[in-house]
């Protein structure tokens, strides 16, 4: 794709004898939401950080605006941070208790030298109203806001030096129903506006088929299945979103669940990494590793079963 | 319900915590009854009071905590009973599951000892018995027979695993009835499938009564009877949970119904609730969802009483009767 935004390939990350992520790759478009589902230890956070180069990626290769961010010298690389940033879960350990909320949202400014104090001051003005928080929020601290609010105060500082990609761990699992909905419209909102695309990492399958464009299922630091949100939830290829389908709330059950636990990653199974808890595991599947293979445009599963 | 007596009567409970030098109310005037083989759910956010009931019902309400009303177990009233006699009726005759097994189950203890601990005391059997017992309750969760969990200690199990652990314990001793605290909440989607799926199978075989405490008003549809909606202390509504999702009566349900995204919505906006949740100890007089509330008038500024709307009971003036489309 020659208009992606990002266009991950091959990407990898071990910890000593962890994988955590192995040759996980994706596109994103401009203005597009992509969302990256999984269990625990599925890899889904270590790949958002690898994206953002927070994490030293093992291999791989992550192009950015069409940039290889792997060459890119500390400095441009720190230039190019300006157009994407991140949010976390946790709107309680990610904003710095001791500055103001002015201060907080200046920074990602101050860091990349746009505009001056008077200026910055401005902006900070507009991103509240942006995020629907009162102008005289500026002066309190982070402790004074509840979660939802702290999620929004987070968005405005992520949005201060105007990013085409927002990678947004989680960011509403910690709040609320009836906040996360809030929280949830506002980043539409904001993406609607600003055309900004979103990397949206969720185990809430509720949450990212309400969100996402595309989506892709990860497993044990793999990606089982990547394609259009609508066909995956309507006609899952792969036996694991099949099962992980069907375990969501509010969404008709029809077999048994999965049996067993996820392996650790530090001791992978041989062959297909779902192997030991699919219910249509073969002999093949043991021994060798299903390549992803595309079941229709834009769509790929990894399954020796795919095509059936 | 059904016409046997019940196994659990709350009446009129209420519950204050001590919080900066004054007693705040966390729970005001809760009735609820669960009959035999009866799961009831208490959906709510954080802070609405539910996890504090469930604490008051089997008598382990955090320190300092006032708790009034009266909590009757098969027709006994618990409250009046002296705190060792209250072991003795709660420990035989209630079981409880946590929401987090890691900090319930005790980290230096085997598995084993601890389950025969709770047999010997609560039901006097002899240790070798007791283990036997153990042995069998938790093939019984299916935990793996192979495996000798007697002597495992909980770091070594998967949060899965804990969560039958605590699933055995919870029914050792042959209790009338079970809460459980958000017990799947912190596990994975797929393992949470697996551990309902328990649950459910548990009440059917031993015709268990069940109090469930959820956030989820999705997951509890999926096998309670009945569920209780609370809101800043308060029962707001009380219905089948399949009748509060397609027709929430309670402004405050219905907020909770549209704040979720439904299987196969995409990308219009939810409808979230206004504001947040009052914090403990500034909860608003009246109707205590008023400020939140889009039905709001002068008349919510006394406290509305539960009254019967359709087949639910709503704590509400102005009470929704229409479906959610």
């Amino acid at each position: 794709m020659t208009d992606a935004l990002l266009d991950v390939a091959g990407l990898s990350k071990s910890f000593h004898q962890v994988h955590a992520v192995r040759d996980v790759g994706f596109t994103i478009g401009r203005g597009e939401t992509f969302g990256i589902v999984g269990e625990s230890g599925s890899g889904k956070s270590t790949t958002a950080r690898l994206v953002l180069r927070l994490v030293e990626p093992t291999r791989g290769v992550i192009r950015f605006r069409g940039q290889d961010l792997a060459t890119l010298s500390k400095e441009a690389l720190r230039r190019e941070r300006r157009h994407m940033q991140m949010i976390f879960q946790d709107p309680f350990g990610s904003l710095n208790g001791r500055m103001t909320i002015e201060q907080l949202i200046a920074e990602p400014m101050e860091v990349h030298h746009i505009g001056d104090s008077v200026e910055r001051r401005r902006r900070v003005g507009q991103l509240l109203a942006e995020v629907g928080l009162p102008e005289a929020a500026r002066h309190r601290f982070p402790h004074e806001f509840s979660g939802g609010q702290r999620q929004r105060i987070a968005i405005a500082r992520a949005l201060a030096t105007e990013p085409q990609l927002i990678v947004a761990d989680e960011p509403v699992s910690a709040l609320d129903v009836s906040v996360q909905a809030q929280v949830l419209n506002l980043l539409l909102d904001l993406q609607q506006r600003h055309g900004l695309a979103l990397l949206f990492i969720s185990h809430d399958l509720r949450v990212v088929e309400f969100m996402c464009d595309r989506i892709a299922v990860m497993y044990l630091g793999t990606v089982v299945e990547e394609g259009p949100k609508a066909e995956i939830y309507a006609e899952p290829r792969h036996p694991y979103t099949r099962a992980l389908l069907e375990s969501a709330p509010g969404r008709a059950r029809k077999g048994a669940p999965l049996k067993g636990d996820i392996p650790s990653a530090a001791n992978l199974p041989t062959g297909c990494v779902f192997q030991s808890r699919c219910p249509r595991a073969f002999d093949r599947c043991t021994h060798e590793a299903p390549q992803p293979r595309a079941v229709a445009p834009s769509h790929r599963v990894a399954c020796h079963l795919a095509e059936e | 319900m059904t016409d046997q007596a019940p196994i659990l009567e709350v009446r009129d409970l209420s519950v204050s915590l001590p919080i900066s030098g004054r007693m705040v109310p966390v729970v005001t005037d809760l009735s609820m009854s669960i009959s035999p083989g009866e799961a009831v759910a208490l959906v709510g956010e954080s802070g609405c009071g539910k996890s504090m009931t469930a604490r008051a019902i089997i008598g382990l309400p955090p320190p300092g905590a006032v708790v009034s009303g009266s909590i009757r177990l098969e027709g006994r009233e618990l409250t009046t009973l002296s705190p060792r006699e209250r072991r003795r009726v709660g420990g035989r005759g209630i079981g409880f599951i946590f929401q987090e097994p890691m900090t319930s189950l005790h980290p230096t203890l085997s598995i084993g000892q601890q389950m025969t601990d709770a047999l010997r005391y609560n039901l006097n059997l002899p240790t070798r018995v007791a283990r036997d017992r153990a042995r069998e309750l938790l093939a019984r969760v299916g935990l793996p027979k192979e495996r000798d969990l007697l002597n495992a200690y909980v770091h070594e199990l998967s949060g899965g695993m804990r969560q039958r652990v605590m699933i055995a314990m919870a029914i050792s001793c042959n209790p009338k009835l079970v809460i459980a605290d958000e017990p799947t909440t912190a596990l994975d989607v797929t393992i949470q499938a697996q551990v309902l799926e328990l649950l459910i199978a548990m009440r059917a075989e031993i015709g268990l009564a069940m109090l469930y405490i959820s956030h989820d008003l999705e997951v509890v549809a999926e096998f309670c009877d009945r569920a209780i909606v609370m809101y800043a202390g308060d029962q707001v509504e009380a219905g089948t949970p399949v009748e509060c999702l397609k027709m929430p009566h309670h402004p405050y349900t219905r907020g909770l119904v549209d704040a979720i995204p439904h299987a196969g919505e995409a990308r219009a906006r939810l409808s979230p609730i206004p504001g947040q949740v009052p914090s403990l100890g500034s909860w608003p007089r009246g109707c205590r969802f008023q400020p939140r509330c889009p039905r709001q008038d002068d008349r919510c500024a006394t406290r509305p009483e539960l009254a019967t709307v359709v087949r639910s009971e709503v704590r509400c003036w102005h009470p929704l009767v229409g479906e959610v489309s």
